[in-house]
């Protein structure tokens, strides 16, 4: 069974669908949930453009240490949220707190207690690297000898030390976006704001900006993240937002928001044709597939299906290829709560 | 530290940002400093001539002063731009972000600018001096005469910087730079306001910058300055104070992006 599941793994990672491997979907998340003091709190954050609302009255609140990812479509209002809550804009209404201050009464002391991270380069394109980051560390009142001694650490962390000494109006997306992630980490930020973090970076760009937020979330940090990344949302998060139109739709644990909605199945692959016939025989309602040799059980992809699922093939005998479990992606879970999917992609499913 | 350090030490670190981004661009740099020269070996050497005929003494004593002026009024110019492009980094909206002394991404382009734009007057002055300009009011007139180029100078910046921050776009700034470059000619910077007529020298005479010509002018010449040094200190005070609190309220208001 081990070298079935290595396969599942690999081949479920690559369609970035959720693998069942014997333990339970919800392992390592429930530990970022566990309820204590909330590092952001708004109630009821109204804010409009002239006639457009962008806001609706959005009530969040996000544990301290915790990864929160505000989910989204372009224009769902996710940038303007985080403009509030970072104090770079007023809200219309509502109240917020972040870090224990208040927003209306405390906003610089809100400020010295987050770092933001916008979806416009927040980078001095006329310095070089490492002068934004000693700008950084100035205005944060380090002393000289402490501002240099973080620059360098923040260049080798975020893979800058050779473009250093070179203008920012000279580096590449990737390293712009490294760089200004840096600049919000030369404070001891207590809570983060990132608004679409790896929107247009590649792939390799995007895993080490996740492992880098996984490794501030280990430091204690919380994370506020915005993304239209479904996939990212879901390795990233603890908890999820959905923002539609400037009203949240849903909140949960990524595995709560996708067991909400049917659509999740088991699809079993079988070495020969008779194997199928079986299985087909044993467990009724299935879709199968001749020419694939798989069959499709419906399923909420829970343990207990899964068990329950796996005792009814055992009991018959019946030797399974390949088994992954398919709960539906985000992008399903979307379409089921606003009734319009995120983007016109065609459903292959 | 106290609330009073932290305003100096942020201050002082949007200062540091001003000049490093100067020295980044050592042409551009070199270019806003030598315009005014070029203006005035431009007056001297074109108009200086026919202008000269006058029975006023030399041109060039003359004109000086005004070409002192001109550097300012060119020199705010600069800095409008400045701010204005500044403001489109998004680098301003981290500073927004931040618990710093706010004002200080401000005091940074006016610090740079008053640098700039004296430099530029000293400039101005020691060419003339090659090309025989002679202050009959000596070291002390001149001295006098650019604490209220200075003071001009800081009026006109903080304005400057309101308008920077006012206008959406560069083309926005344009207006403000034709009335800080006009303005000097309807005065009496270049010619004696009694040479022009009715309506116009009406307003040349009343105009803010003619008491500061006028009283730049009688510092550097050695001639009596009047009434005209308490109005021109009484403008660039109102200008100084007006700006700095209307571009700290534009800077205090929601960025558009």
């Amino acid at each position: 069974m081990n070298r079935a599941e290595t396969v599942v793994n690999s081949l479920a990672r690559t369609l970035g669908e959720v693998v069942a491997t014997g333990a339970t979907p919800d392992e390592g998340r429930d530990v970022t949930t566990t309820p204590s003091r909330p590092a952001v709190v708004a109630t009821g954050l109204r804010k409009s453009f002239g006639d457009h609302v962008v806001l609706d009255g959005i009530d969040l609140s996000v544990a301290e240490g915790t990864v929160f990812a505000l989910l989204g479509p372009n224009g769902a209002g996710k940038t303007t949220a985080v403009r509030i809550l970072s104090t770079l804009i007023g809200a219309d209404g509502g109240d917020v707190q972040v870090a224990g201050h208040d927003l209306a009464t405390d906003a610089d002391g809100i400020r010295a207690a987050i770092g933001v991270t916008g979806q416009f380069s927040a980078v001095d394109n006329l310095l070089t690297g490492q002068e934004n980051l000693i700008l950084m560390a100035d205005l944060l009142h380090f002393g000289r000898a402490e501002g240099r001694r973080r620059a360098a650490e923040l260049l080798g962390k975020f893979d800058l030390v050779d473009a250093a000494g070179k203008l920012v109006s000279t580096y590449s997306g990737g390293m712009r976006r490294r760089l200004d992630l840096a600049m919000t980490l030369v404070g001891d930020a207590r809570v983060i704001f990132l608004d679409e973090p790896t929107t247009g970076l590649d792939p390799r760009s995007r895993h080490t900006m996740w492992r880098i937020i996984r490794e501030l979330v280990a430091g204690g940090v919380t994370v506020f993240l915005t993304t239209q990344y479904l996939d990212e949302a879901d390795e990233l998060a603890g908890r999820i937002a959905v923002l539609d139109h400037g009203t949240l739709v849903a909140q949960g644990t990524p595995d709560e928001l996708k067991r909400r909605i049917p659509g999740g199945h088991v699809r079993l692959h079988f070495a020969d044709i008779a194997g199928l016939d079986a299985a087909a025989r044993a467990l009724g309602e299935v879709t199968r597939d001749d020419t694939a040799l798989t069959l499709q059980v419906p399923s909420d992809g829970g343990v207990r299906s899964l068990r329950a699922l796996l005792d009814r093939l055992e009991d018959a005998s019946i030797e399974v290829g390949e088994l992954s479990v398919h709960t539906p992606d985000l992008d399903d879970v979307f379409f089921a709560l606003t009734g319009h999917p995120t983007t016109e992609k065609e459903t292959v499913r | 530290m106290s609330t009073l350090t932290y305003a100096v030490s942020d201050s002082a670190t949007m200062v540091r940002r001003n000049f490093r981004q100067a020295l980044r661009y050592p042409g551009t740099m070199i270019m806003s400093l030598a315009m005014p020269v070029l203006l005035l070996l431009l007056f001297v050497g074109v108009f200086g001539g026919a202008l000269g005929m006058s029975a006023r003494g030399d041109y060039i004593d003359y004109v000086v002063p005004g070409i002192l002026l001109m550097t300012v009024g060119y020199g705010a110019t600069v800095t409008a731009l400045a701010v204005n492009r500044d403001m489109t980094e998004g680098i301003i909206a981290r500073f927004r972000t931040m618990a710093i002394f706010r004002v200080s991404v401000l005091v940074g382009h006016v610090v740079g600018a008053l640098v700039r734009t004296l430099t530029s007057a000293v400039l101005v002055v020691g060419v003339a001096l090659l090309l025989g300009f002679r202050p009959a009011g000596g070291p002390g007139g001149v001295i006098a005469a650019f604490g209220v180029i200075a003071l001009l100078a800081l009026a006109l910046t903080w304005l400057a910087v309101a308008i920077g921050l006012l206008a959406k776009n560069a083309e926005g700034a344009n207006l403000f730079i034709l009335v800080v470059q006009v303005l000097p000619f309807l005065s009496s910077a270049f010619v004696p306001p009694d040479s022009m007529s009715g309506a116009v020298r009406w307003f040349a005479e009343n105009e803010p910058f003619t008491p500061v010509i006028d009283t730049v002018r009688g510092l550097m010449l050695g001639t009596p300055v009047g009434s005209s040094g308490l109005i021109a200190v009484a403008w660039c005070v109102g200008f100084a104070l007006a700006g700095y609190f209307w571009a700290r309220a534009l800077f205090r208001r929601d960025p558009v992006r």
